[in-house]
C-alpha cells in the first residue's frame, strides 16, 4: 500500500506519527509539502505599491521564494527523521488543496491533519484546505487531529425538535 | 507619465519617462517657470530626507539590525503563532515609523518570512502584517513615509508637533489592525509547532546601530525645536552609519549613492512638477468642489475617505500630490486627514492602487499566486475600521493640543 502524507506547517508531526501507528504494513510512504506561492506575491504586492522604487531597490519577492524552498526542504527533512524509516520526498507548488488532490492519485491511503478549529468536536475542526482534500480525496482518507481529539464533551447540543 | 510609471515598459526605471516628462510640461508652458521653480524648491529638501532615509535604514541591515529582530521574534514567540504576529506588529510597527515603510516591506519582510518558517509556523498571517503595517503604521512621523514628508513640507507643522498630533491615530489604527487580524486569521494562528523549540542563535545586539537611529530620532526633536530642518538630523545619521560601513570597508562609495535610490529621487522630483501642472490645468478646480472644507469631525472624515479612494485607483503619491494643495487651504488638519487615508486607503488593493493591479495584470500575464478574493476581504474588514478610528483619533488630537 502507497500512503501519501500531507505536511503542513505546525500541525505535521501529527501526521507522520499516524504513519507509524495506523499505517506500519505501507509499502511507500511519500512525504508531501505543498508551498504556496502566494505568500512571495503579498511582498511583490507591497513592493508595486511603492511607486518609483523598481530598480532601485531589491523586490522581495525572490527573497521570499528562495526562503521557502529552503524551509520546505527542512520541514521534510525533519519529517524524514522523525519518520525513522525510507520514505520518497515531494515537493510541490501552487493552490495547496488541489496539488494535495492531484498528488493523492492511485494511493492507497491519504493521511490529512485537521486544520481549522481544534479546541471542540464539529465540521469547523476542518479548514478551508483540508475540507476541500477531505471531500475530493481520489482514494481513502486518514483524518487526525493534531493536538490530540477533544473531550465528547465539547460535541454541540442536538437541534430542540430531535430531542 | 502614471501609466508608464505603472507598467514600466522593459523593466525601465519610472525615472527615465518621469524626467523628460516634467522637462516637457515645463517647455510647453503647462506648467509656468515660476511655479515648476516653486514645487522644486519644496521638493528640494523632502528629496534629501528621503535619501538620508533610505541610507540609514540600509546602513542598519548592514549593522545586523534586521537580523537581530528577526532572532528577537524567534525567541520571544518560541513557536507560538499569537505572540509571533504580536511581535511582527510591535517591530514592524516601530521600523515603519522611524526607518520608512520601504524597510519594512524591502528589509523586514523577508525577516518576518524566514522567522516564521524556521518556528515552523505558518507564514501568510505574518507577512500580511508586514504588508498592511507598511501603509497603516506610516502614520506617526514625517519620515515615515515619502506622502508624510510631502504633507509635512507643506503643512508647516513642526516635526514634534506632527508626531504629537499623530500617535493616537497611529496607535488606533495599529490596534483595529490588530483586533481584524486576530479574528481573521484565527484558524491560521491556532497551529502552534509542537516540538519546534529551535528558537535559533541569541541575537548580536546591533548597538552602533541602535544608537545611531536612537540620536538620529532625538536629533529630529532638537533640530525642530531650534528652528532647523529636521532633514539635518537624518543626514547625520545617515553619514555616520556610511561611514562606519566606508571605514570597515562594508561598503563602497558607489554602495551609498546606490543606497540612496538617485532613480527614485530623479523621480519624485519630476512627479511633483508634473502633478503640479496637472493641478494648475483644471484639477484643482475639479476636486476643489468635491473635497470637504473645515475641520470637524464630519470634513476630516469626508477628507480622509476620499483620500483613500483616490489612493486606491491610481496609487497614494500622485494622490497626495494632487491632494496637498487643496488641503493645505484648509490648514494642517485636513492635510493630516489626507495623510491617513493616503497611507491607510491602499491596503484594500492589491499592489496598492487598482492601476497597478490591472496594468500589471494585462501587460505581465504572470500569476503571482496571490488570493486577490482574500487579500481584498482582509481589507475590506481592515481599511474601514483603521481608517475611522484613525480620523475620530486625529480629531480628538487637533481637540486636545490643537494646530
Amino acid at each position: 500500500m502507497r500512503v501519501i502524507v500531507w505536511l503542513v506547517e505546525g500541525t505535521w508531526p501529527a501526521c507522520v506519527d499516524a504513519v507509524r501507528t495506523h499505517a506500519r504494513d505501507a509499502s511507500e510512504v511519500t512525504l508531501l509539502h505543498v508551498t504556496e506561492p502566494g505568500t512571495a506575491g503579498l511582498a511583490h504586492g507591497a513592493f508595486a505599491g511603492l511607486l518609483g522604487r523598481a530598480g532601485s531597490e531589491p523586490d522581495p519577492e525572490r527573497r521570499l521564494v528562495e526562503l521557502g524552498g529552503t524551509s520546505a526542504a527542512e520541514l521534510l527533512d525533519a519529517a524524514g527523521a522523525r519518520l525513522g524509516r525510507p520514505c520518497t520526498r515531494l515537493e510541490r507548488t501552487g493552490r495547496v488543496e488541489r496539488e494535495v488532490v492531484a498528488a493523492a492519485e492511485g494511493a492507497g491511503l491519504l493521511i490529512v491533519a485537521r486544520d481549522g478549529d481544534r479546541s471542540r468536536l464539529g465540521p469547523h475542526s476542518l479548514g478551508r484546505a483540508a475540507r476541500f482534500v477531505v471531500d475530493h480525496a481520489p482514494c481513502p482518507v486518514l483524518l487526525v487531529w493534531p493536538e490530540g481529539a477533544p473531550e465528547l464533551t465539547t460535541m454541540p447540543p442536538p437541534p430542540p425538535h430531535h430531542r | 507619465m502614471l501609466a508608464w510609471a505603472v507598467i514600466r515598459p522593459r523593466g525601465w526605471p519610472e525615472a527615465a519617462l518621469a524626467v523628460p516628462a516634467a522637462l516637457v510640461v515645463i517647455a510647453t508652458g503647462a506648467i509656468s517657470l515660476d511655479h515648476a521653480r516653486a514645487e522644486a524648491e519644496q521638493l528640494g529638501p523632502v528629496v534629501g530626507f528621503l535619501a538620508a532615509v533610505l541610507v540609514l535604514a540600509h546602513f542598519c541591515d548592514v549593522e545586523g539590525l534586521f537580523q537581530a529582530c528577526g532572532a528577537w521574534m524567534a525567541r520571544w514567540s518560541a513557536g507560538r503563532p499569537v505572540r509571533l504576529l504580536t511581535a511582527v506588529f510591535a517591530l514592524a510597527s516601530v521600523i515603519t515609523a522611524v526607518l520608512s515603510l520601504d524597510a519594512t516591506v524591502v528589509l523586514l519582510t523577508p525577516v518576518v518570512f524566514a522567522t516564521a518558517a524556521r518556528s515552523g509556523v505558518r507564514a501568510k498571517p505574518h507577512v500580511y502584517a508586514c504588508t498592511h503595517l507598511s501603509n497603516t503604521a506610516s502614520l506617526l512621523l514625517p519620515v515615515s513615509n515619502l506622502t508624510n514628508l510631502l504633507a509635512f513640507a507643506a503643512s508647516g507643522l513642526g516635526f514634534t508637533r506632527f508626531a504629537a498630533l499623530m500617535v493616537l491615530p497611529w496607535l488606533v489604527a495599529i490596534g483595529a489592525e490588530y483586533l481584524v487580524f486576530r479574528r481573521f486569521f484565527a484558524r491560521d494562528l491556532s497551529s502552534a509547532a509542537p516540538g519546534s523549540k529551535d528558537t535559533g542563535e541569541p541575537p548580536r545586539l546591533p548597538l552602533f546601530a541602535l544608537v545611531t537611529v536612537g540620536c538620529t530620532l532625538a536629533g529630529f526633536v532638537l533640530t525642530s525645536a531650534v528652528g532647523v530642518d529636521p532633514a539635518w538630523a537624518a543626514c547625520a545619521g545617515a553619514l555616520v552609519l556610511a561611514g562606519r560601513a566606508l571605514a570597515r570597508r562594508q561598503a563602497t562609495a558607489l554602495t551609498v549613492v546606490k543606497a540612496a535610490a538617485p532613480a527614485f529621487l530623479a523621480f519624485v522630483l519630476a512627479l511633483g512638477i508634473v502633478v503640479r501642472a496637472v493641478v494648475d490645468n483644471g484639477l484643482a478646480d475639479a476636486l476643489g468642489h468635491v473635497l470637504p472644507s473645515g475641520t470637524g469631525l464630519p470634513a476630516l472624515l469626508g477628507i480622509a475617505a476620499l483620500a483613500a479612494v483616490l489612493a486606491n485607483l491610481i496609487n497614494n503619491l500622485p494622490a497626495v500630490l494632487v491632494l496637498l494643495p487643496l488641503a493645505t487651504a484648509d490648514g494642517p488638519g485636513a492635510v493630516l486627514a489626507v495623510l491617513l487615508g493616503v497611507n491607510i486607503g491602499p491596503n484594500l488593493t492589491y499592489a496598492g492602487s487598482l492601476a497597478t493591479l490591472l496594468w500589471r495584470r494585462i501587460v505581465h500575464q504572470h500569476d503571482h499566486g496571490v488570493d486577490i478574493g482574500e487579500f481584498t476581504r482582509l481589507g475590506l474588514l481592515a481599511v474601514p475600521v483603521a481608517l475611522g478610528g484613525a480620523v475620530v483619533a486625529l480629531w480628538g488630537s487637533l481637540q486636545v493640543i490643537g494646530i
